[in-house]
């Protein structure tokens, strides 16, 4: 089947079976090779993007149920106006091997569209759904809640 | 080669999951995706839910608070009404995966998926729930009790499918919770989940209404710990109490998440504690 829908602001057209994954159409249809495969079943969420503006795993979505969806991936995300959340999220050590690093800069720019000033709380559980081994979480969380480096 | 089909009414739906009731109905695939990964391409007949208008309106129609089977969770988690007067409910909505599961997984798929461990059917025991069940010979109500008839088998006929979920209003004196026992608080599935929910007169249990996860092979009302509960005034013997009859009465299994011996013990304390917690002496 073939179907139309937006993916970072511009219109496109995705071919494949209905149940094929969102996943696998951005990276190898459109090249977005920014959205990371981590687990393959919703569980880690490495492959998050925006669908309408909610975050959501694209290995659980299906292309029939993208007609007329907006979609952004962490390439639309990062030219957007979090600019000054991704600078502080390199500068305060967000980012340690990398695999969680592009769905959760997705989640928290959901997050931070929503809410500009989000408690470490609140921070914390958006995030609940992006694993991250390496970092314990604590530059992650300073750059989204937009604390001062650890002195 | 998959049809796909995507049904701009509910009538439409009805008609073409008639026409072919082996056809996969999906919603928010959170479950399908994973589980048929190899599968996906050999699916026949796939018919969208989320595609039919107006199926995921949460709604109250006097008697009862309305949920439409595509319905997410994230929808439920944020419905102040549910909030306020579901609070069980509101709590396993958030319980349920992360953000993105949320946005994405429906009630009605929650429980015609059947799993024995889904975080909003222990809720729906404890809360009365009832299935609004429709084909295209009409629509029927499911007392959700009767639902789940075996493992992984719901009390739906062919090409039947499920419409809405129905919540009865709290009466004056009900107390609800919800409690899950996971590895982790998010994105864990539940080793066990309890839901209850009392009306308490006068310092005693007069009504009792308990709902578990992953204890049996299906979601299972508590009917000897609902029956050491009713009819007694609130104590921590009385907790004790309901505690072991709920342990003693659920078979668990052990498997990749949990023990049996764990499960067990486990809803022996969640369940006291609930009943501490409900009855106001924790």
């Amino acid at each position: 089947m073939n179907i139309e829908c937006t993916v970072n602001g511009r219109s496109v057209s995705l071919a494949g079976e209905p149940m094929d994954r969102l996943l696998d159409l951005l990276r190898w249809q459109l090249s977005l090779t920014g959205t990371k495969e981590g687990c393959g079943e919703g569980e880690c969420g490495a492959c998050t993007v925006l669908m309408d503006g909610a975050p959501v795993v694209s290995c659980l979505v299906p292309l029939m149920q993208c007609a007329g969806r907006s979609i952004e991936t962490v390439e639309g995300v990062a030219m957007g106006p979090q600019r000054e959340f991704l600078e502080r999220f390199v500068a305060l050590g967000g980012v340690q091997c990398g695999a969680c690093t592009p769905g959760v800069v997705v989640t928290a720019c959901a997050l931070l569209r929503s809410n500009p000033k989000p408690t470490r709380e609140e921070a914390a559980r958006a995030l609940a759904g992006n694993l991250c081994r390496c970092t314990g979480y604590e530059g992650i969380l300073r750059a989204v809640c937009d604390e001062e480096p650890r002195p | 080669m998959t049809a796909a089909l995507s049904p701009r009414s509910l009538a439409e739906a009805l008609r073409w999951f008639g026409d072919e009731p082996s056809s996969k109905l999906v919603a928010g695939c959170t479950d399908l995706m994973v589980a048929d990964t190899l599968r996906r391409s050999e699916m026949p007949r796939v018919i969208d839910l989320l595609s039919v208008p107006g199926l995921a309106d949460v709604h109250d129609t006097g008697a009862f608070l309305e949920m439409g089977a595509t319905a997410t969770f994230a929808a439920l988690g944020q419905n102040a009404v549910i909030r306020q007067c579901f609070p069980a409910l509101s709590d396993a909505a958030r319980a349920v995966g992360g953000w993105q599961i949320q946005a994405r997984a429906t009630i009605g798929g929650n429980i015609a998926n059947a799993s024995p461990a889904g975080d909003s059917p222990p809720v729906l025991l404890a809360l009365d729930a009832t299935v609004v069940a429709a084909s295209t010979a009409g629509e029927r109500e499911i007392p959700y009790d009767q639902f789940h008839v075996a493992y992984r088998k719901t009390a739906l006929r062919p090409g039947e499918l499920v419409r809405a979920v129905r919540l009865p209003w709290p009466v004056p004196g009900s107390r609800q919770a919800f409690r899950k026992v996971g590895t982790r608080a998010a994105q864990a599935i539940s080793k066990i989940a309890v839901a209850m929910s009392v009306r308490i007169e006068a310092g005693r249990i007069v009504e009792a209404r308990i709902g578990a996860g992953s204890v049996a092979a299906t979601p299972i009302r508590l009917r000897a710990a609902e029956t050491a509960a009713i009819a007694n005034a609130v104590s921590e013997a009385l907790a004790t109490a309901v505690g072991k009859a709920a342990a003693s009465e659920v078979r668990p299994i052990d498997d990749v998440r949990s023990t049996a011996e764990y499960r067990s013990f486990a809803l022996e304390r969640v369940a006291r504690r609930l009943v501490l917690e409900l009855g106001g002496l924790s």
